[in-house]
């Protein structure tokens, strides 16, 4: 058990917090603007404020 | 993406929404009308007239909750629920604890108010109510979450659209914040009084992470929510960029909960922890301004509805306000202008750039948008809106001019020296410099709340027409009128 002390010092939790976070935010960056496909269905669920203006039954836009 | 349609059973429950749209604006009248008589008193200090229930003192919460808790968070309970069930394509989970939700909160703000008047604060600053108050709203607000969360389950819509996250945001950092800022041991069962559970430095830390966080999620990541939907919805074209909405969200998320010391420098706080929060506040800068851009972009190629589209402009100019004041905060944040600016009037600016020109913007736009609809009716008088926007931006424009001069003033005279090294002007005589611009800003305020006032007049006939029209929202099987 003598490794878990090693996250009681700051010196040592401050560096590896900023490498999660950052790692984090850059896996973020790459979900959403990695890839073309995946970006234009993102881009798809802008419409869902306006899917439920028609009184008709709409069709999956798939 | 799946569209679903809303069957005679699946119609949203609008009633909800409509108490607390019909609460906002009567807590907005109100706690603005206590707001433009609290800065009269600091101009003019015979309105005291020594009655102790309406000094500046007791009026300051009663404006503040009314405002952002009244007026500001009714209007978010009425869109939250609006936006969840539209976009989600369901009713709310439950009509009961959605009710529940509304008479919880609305009594809480009530009663604080009343406490207030009557001298029971636990000073802590936009966190005055004392402890029965606080477990009320801690009720209130865990049934909140419970609507909202089995609303997102029950969706019929796959995707969860950014709005929602946002309102998600909010709801969940409201309940983390209030409750660990009001940990308190009352001084007996059937007393009001009771006392912090931090002391010295810890407390005030506790707080301003409390207070800016209150900034951070309350009013600006909910009102972004807010944004996410009533701006496309009022231009008719969807949001700017989805990808950079689900960026600017995370990074928004994650950067506020670190920047409430930077109310602290200068003071007992440890240095690192200053520092630390005044770099997470220029870091900010960036996800808010994605929002701002996000949101005004949106209208790229429609300029022209600025024009001739009063509730637009409500909700441009809102979005302009938001980019100015969250360029001005992270500057405010610098320690070096902060030594300038802290305790000074430019705060109270700063506040009110961000809380007339953000947050109420954002919400009479929203409300401008919703309120028409879910009366199933048209608004009673377009040319009041147009009025009305005009009235709260010289409104605004006043209020902060004034307090940006009143402030830079005050810092500058109180940081003067003379030849010798002694304070060159006493306080009283900063006081007497401010006394023009404190006339300025009870003025600019008139202007905010005469606005405010067309659009009680306005929402009000609004509902009366709606409520004379045949109630065709309540037909079965009609989806066309609860649709926009």
């Amino acid at each position: 058990m003598g490794w878990i002390y090693w996250f009681s010092s700051y010196e040592h939790t401050k560096p590896l917090a900023l490498v999660i976070l950052f790692v984090t935010f850059v896996l973020i960056l790459l979900y959403v603007y990695g890839s073309k496909k995946r970006g234009e269905k993102l881009e798809s669920y802008k419409n869902i404020p306006f899917l439920d203006d028609e009184s008709k039954p709409r069709e999956d836009k798939k | 993406m799946t569209t679903t349609e809303i069957g005679s059973n699946e119609q949203y429950n609008f009633e909800v929404v409509k108490k607390f749209a019909f609460m906002s604006v009567v807590w907005g009248l109100l706690g603005m009308s206590v707001g433009v008589y609290i800065a009269s008193e600091l101009a003019w200090p015979f309105l005291n007239f020594d009655i102790p229930y309406i000094t500046f003192s007791r009026f300051r919460p009663v404006h503040t909750s009314s405002v952002i808790f009244g007026f500001g968070g009714s209007a978010l309970f009425a869109t939250s629920y609006y936006i969840v069930q539209r976009t989600c394509q369901t009713r709310l989970v439950s009509d009961f604890l959605a009710n529940f939700t509304f008479w919880g909160w609305t009594a809480a703000i009530a009663l604080g108010d009343i406490s207030y008047t009557l001298g029971y604060t636990q000073s802590r600053e936009y966190a005055e109510m004392e402890w029965p108050i606080d477990i009320l709203i801690e009720i209130t607000w865990v049934v909140y979450l419970t609507v909202f969360v089995g609303t997102i389950m029950k969706r019929k819509q796959p995707h969860i659209y950014v709005a929602n996250w946002f309102f998600l945001s909010f709801i969940l950092a409201t309940a983390l914040l209030h409750t660990f800022n009001n940990l308190a041991v009352p001084i007996s069962l059937f007393s009001m009084k009771s006392y912090s559970l931090f002391a010295g430095t810890q407390d005030a830390m506790t707080q301003w992470w409390y207070g800016h966080n209150a900034v951070g999620f309350f009013l600006t990541a909910a009102f972004l929510g807010m944004m996410y939907y009533f701006v496309p919805k009022q231009a008719g074209r969807p949001i700017y960029s989805y990808r950079l909405s689900i960026v600017h969200f995370w990074a928004l998320s994650f950067l506020y909960m670190w920047v409430g010391a930077h109310h602290l420098h200068w003071t007992a706080l440890p240095d690192w922890t200053s520092t630390l929060a005044a770099t997470f506040s220029i870091m900010l800068l960036l996800p808010s301004w994605g929002g701002m851009i996000n949101g005004i972009m949106t209208l790229s190629g429609a300029w022209d509805r600025l024009r001739t589209d009063p509730i637009m402009r409500f909700l441009i100019v809102a979005l302009s306000f938001y980019g100015m004041s969250t360029f001005e905060g992270p500057l405010m944040a610098l320690k070096d202008v902060n030594a300038l600016s802290h305790y000074t009037d430019w705060t109270v600016g700063h506040v009110h750039s961000g809380a007339l020109g953000w947050v109420a913007m954002v919400s009479f736009g929203s409300l401008y948008h919703m309120i028409p609809r879910i009366w199933n009716t048209k608004v009673w008088s377009e040319k009041l809106i147009g009025i009305h926007f005009w009235l709260a931006t010289i409104g605004v424009l006043l209020y902060i001019t004034a307090m940006w001069i009143s402030g830079i003033t005050q810092g500058l005279m109180w940081r003067a020296f003379d030849q010798y090294g002694n304070l060159q002007y006493s306080f009283v005589e900063s006081v007497a410099a401010m006394h023009p611009l404190y006339v300025m800003r009870a003025i600019g305020g008139m202007f905010f709340l005469s606005g405010m006032l067309l659009m009680f007049i306005n929402i009000m006939m609004t509902i009366r027409s709606g409520r004379q029209a045949p109630a065709y929202i309540a037909a079965p099987g009609n989806v066309s009128a609860a649709s926009a």
